[in-house]
């Protein structure tokens, strides 16, 4: 097999690599902050099961959560296995990040100066203002470069998605090298991997540069 | 006419084994400015967070113009109003903090309209009408799109002191606000207070300042230990303290 048939064949993994890439971070980012706000919940009860979910999810090896979510309801209730496999390893993979994320935003949250509530609520701000207008924005700026860590981490993630045979670029590579027995396919994962990065930290920069006008 | 009260206030912090405040009585008429004076831990700032409601106190009624935020039940424990009431007496007052609290992430014109459109439904264009007007008389008009990291202290300040008047309050608080300032930093803010004073704004200023406050404030309320230890003309309690406590508190003073 040529270079170029190689790379063509990766190539169209990609586009599933890809997918699991964004719809992970469409996801987990939004479910991140739910996770975060039950996790500060003044009930008890709430924020304890809360945090023990997220020292599960951050505790154990994602390749796990992959495993049990695509196979777990075969074992448990003799469901099928998902025709199309994309739908449990972005389940696992929103999942696993969104317990990350949560912990960020929640870092973020405390965080943040009593003074900025104390000055909304004199202001007669309600609670829901003071987050969305007040703090939420602030918060943002101060996790960027944490998220940016996540998600540099999750492009190379998503080669975990070849242990449950999801056809994307790395389980192609993988598979090309078994039979082709050439370490070549693994050389093309990694250079298509950190051009991917490249790109990423290209486009958080510039996200973390326009939050640049205020200190 | 009576703008503020508060009546028998007690508060207490670390369940109840730090008393901090020990029946306070205390009320101000239109027009009038208070200064509050007192060593650290006097609980002159916890006064002012009680009433501002950002602490809740113990027992004891908190009323402004007639409308009780807080009333003491027949065990003096206090009982707050709901959530409109509070809603209503809030839009009363104003406070000035110490370290200025201005939201960084806005310019200084946002700052001052935000809670205008959003709290008191203003227009956009009502709202910066009012804010410019405000940043005029603080000379700060030209840094209407500055953001607050990029003035001084002062400045800073000033813009706070815009903000909270920019919400149109009966009376404005001031915690220590120029405690947090460079000395050659402090005058600015005074003659901004001091201005204000002229245009009979009702005020209550917690402040360290003592012959600002015998020059400007109508009545001196001097604090230590949870209570009003004296109060009345500034140039009497600050020149000729009756109590000892007072005299003893001011000799620190002396050479103001």
């Amino acid at each position: 097999m040529t270079l170029m048939t190689m790379i063509m064949k990766m190539s169209e993994g990609f586009t599933r690599t890809c997918a699991i890439f964004f719809l992970t971070l469409i996801f987990s980012l939004p479910l991140g902050m739910i996770v975060a706000l039950l996790r500060m919940s003044k009930n008890n009860i709430v924020s304890n099961v809360t945090r023990f979910i997220i020292s599960v999810l951050r505790g154990t090896p994602l390749m796990l959560q992959l495993l049990a979510v695509t196979y777990g309801p075969l074992y448990l209730f003799g469901w099928s296995v998902s025709r199309n496999k994309l739908i449990p390893v972005v389940i696992a993979f929103a999942i696993n990040y969104a317990a990350y994320f949560a912990e960020i935003y929640r870092g973020g949250i405390e965080s943040m100066p009593v003074g900025q509530y104390e000055a909304a609520e004199v202001l007669g701000y309600t609670k829901s203002q003071t987050f969305i207008h007040i703090i939420l924005p602030q918060v943002v700026k101060r996790i960027m470069p944490s998220i940016t860590n996540e998600v540099v981490t999750l492009v190379k993630d998503t080669s975990l998605a070849f242990t449950v045979s999801y056809m994307e670029m790395f389980t192609i590579g993988k598979q090309i090298a078994n039979s082709e027995t050439s370490f070549t396919p693994f050389l093309v994962a990694g250079i298509f991997y950190f051009v991917f990065n490249a790109i990423v930290d290209f486009v958080m920069g510039k996200i973390e540069k326009r939050m640049d006008y205020y200190k | 006419m009576k703008l503020f009260e508060m009546n028998h206030v007690q508060k207490s912090f670390h369940n109840n084994t730090l008393h901090v405040l020990k029946d306070i009585n205390i009320s101000v008429n239109e027009g009038e400015v208070v200064a509050i004076i007192g060593p650290s831990g006097s609980g002159k700032s916890t006064l002012l967070r009680c009433a501002t409601l950002l602490e809740t106190m113990d027992g004891g009624d908190l009323i402004y113009m007639d409308q009780y935020a807080a009333r003491n039940d027949e065990n003096g424990n206090s009982v707050y109003g709901d959530k409109a009431q509070l809603k209503k007496v809030r839009s009363c007052f104003g406070l000035v903090f110490q370290n200025f609290n201005l939201f960084p992430h806005y310019s200084v014109l946002k700052n001052l309209t935000d809670a205008q459109t959003l709290v008191l439904g203003r227009s956009k264009e009502d709202a910066t009408k009012r804010a410019m007007e405000l940043l005029e008389k603080m000379g700060l008009a030209s840094k209407a799109g500055a953001y607050p990291c990029e003035l001084s202290g002062g400045q800073q300040q000033r813009v706070a002191i815009a903000r909270a008047l920019a919400m149109d309050p009966q009376i404005l608080f001031f915690d220590e606000p120029t405690s947090a300032l460079d000395p050659e930093l402090t005058g600015e803010i005074l003659k901004v207070i001091r201005q204000l004073a002229e245009e009979n704004m009702t005020m209550v200023i917690v402040t360290h300042e003592m012959s600002f406050a015998r020059d400007v404030a109508d009545r001196v309320i001097f604090m230590d230990g949870g209570v009003i230890v004296e109060q009345g003309d500034p140039k009497e309690v600050i020149n000729n303290p009756k109590e000892e406590r007072t005299r003893q508190f001011l000799s620190r003073f002396s050479n103001n």
